[in-house]
């Protein structure tokens, strides 16, 4: 169906997850004079040359890519403070760092509509994705330890973290759980095998994009 | 707001922004989410759909005046993009519910909470479904086989149960985010504290929490908004 990710793959579909991070807030500084906008998502504006305003990103990647406005990176996007994420992230083997929940995901799209507002953008970049790598890596091995288990907290994951571990996970906790419990869950609407080794196989594919 | 006197409490502050604050575009993108990760069908957010259409309308009336009125045409392809999300949002929302019934027709039609769930339209949809889906089984295969093995909804006529209908599974693990602190959960089972976090024999989420969990023990906490869906 039109506009619907393919929920045996991944519940949620790379563009779903990136289309809401487009509704997070970030500062432009506009060089247009524009009244407010008054939309169903809410108020923003008015739009004045010079004066920074906060607005929703896809709204700013809108204005941006007519040139109407400069996007300003959010404050841990700079070099220092992913230089001491990727640090820190390294060095301590169970706990992820804190990042915001679309942080992939915002960092692309300024990476695709806004290079030139970002100072030391491969720099930047290049750490970002040294980040991404270290943590999915810590995911991975993170894995090994869950067992039959109801509830797992998983702090500081984000959306497309999230999203990549969760068929492999769901199914892996769903497995121990039936094999726990034998009588409650009964053989039924089982998932077939070829679903299982899509799952299995490809859930980096949202990222490598 | 509320900067005079400290007659609020920071909580009632807190309620109070966060209410305001939380436009019917949030409140639908958390129905979305909900209802796309959640393996059984919802409650019908009937008064929030209503606020989306009546609001999507109101929006398309004003981007039609826009144009005829020669506004800026950038302004107008803004308001175009924001109408644009929110219908891809609320077309979402209700066509997940509907691929749900397609696949639970028969269990969510027997089945009262389920089917109490459901929209009007929703129901007549179901009810299409079942008509139609029972006339095809019954055309494709069922009148052909032998007079035990008829029915739609059984194997055979020794079936106690009806077992050929299927059924959501409620055992399936989901993602969610805490929105309030719910009330400590004692888990069946002994092992539930492994993986990153080992606590006592109870399990509590807190405002910020990120958890996979089993879907079953958190329906209640699912429908009361306590736990969000990601």
């Amino acid at each position: 169906m039109a506009g619907q990710s393919d929920p045996h793959i991944s519940l949620f579909s790379a563009e779903e997850v990136e289309f809401m991070a487009e509704d997070e807030l970030i500062e432009i500084v506009p060089n247009l004079r524009m009244d407010p906008l008054n939309f169903i998502c809410g108020d923003f504006g008015p739009f004045l040359p010079q004066i920074a305003t906060q607005v929703p990103f896809w709204l700013a990647v809108a204005l941006k890519k007519r040139g109407k406005c400069a996007i300003r990176p959010p404050q841990w996007m700079s070099v220092e403070n992913l230089t001491q994420v990727l640090e820190r992230e390294r060095e301590s083997q169970g706990a992820f760092q804190v990042l915001p929940f679309h942080y992939v995901e915002i960092s692309r799209l300024l990476f695709d509509h806004a290079r030139d507002d970002i100072p030391d953008m491969y720099m930047v970049r290049s750490l970002i994705e040294d980040i991404r790598d270290v943590r999915i890596h810590k995911v991975e091995t993170s894995l090994e330890k869950f067992s039959g288990t109801s509830a797992v907290k998983i702090p500081n994951l984000s959306a497309m973290e999230v999203n990549i571990i969760r068929p492999f996970v769901g199914r892996a906790l769903q497995a121990f759980y039936k094999h726990d419990n034998p009588e409650k869950i009964p053989d039924v609407d089982r998932p077939s095998s070829a679903q299982t080794r899509v799952a299995n196989n490809e859930p980096r594919r949202p990222l490598r994009r | 707001m509320a900067s005079s006197g400290g007659e609020w409490s920071a909580e009632q502050i807190d309620d109070y922004e966060a209410l305001i604050s939380t436009t019917d575009v949030e409140l639908l993108k958390k129905a979305w989410r909900n209802e796309k990760a959640s393996p059984e069908i919802l409650p019908f957010e009937e008064a929030l759909v209503k606020r989306a259409k009546e609001q999507i309308q109101l929006m398309e009336e004003t981007v039609d005046d826009f144009e005829e009125s020669g506004h800026d045409p950038l302004i107008v392809s803004l308001y175009q993009m924001d109408l644009d999300r929110v219908q891809f949002l609320l077309r979402s929302y209700l066509r997940v519910r509907l691929q749900k019934i397609e696949k639970f027709m028969f269990y969510i039609w027997k089945t009262d909470t389920y089917r109490n769930r459901l929209s009007i339209e929703e129901e007549k949809f179901t009810e299409r479904c079942i008509r139609d889906m029972g006339k095809h089984l019954e055309e494709t295969v069922l009148s052909k086989m032998p007079d035990n093995y008829q029915s739609v909804l059984k194997q055979s006529v020794i079936s106690e149960e009806d077992d050929m209908v299927p059924e959501p599974q409620l055992d399936t693990f989901v993602v969610a985010k805490c929105e309030r602190t719910t009330r400590p959960l004692y888990l069946d089972g002994s092992r539930q504290s492994a993986g990153f976090d080992s606590r006592d024999d109870h399990f509590q989420m807190v405002p910020g929490d990120l958890c996979i969990l089993r879907y079953r023990p958190f329906q209640e906490e699912l429908t009361s908004g306590n736990i969000s869906l990601v």
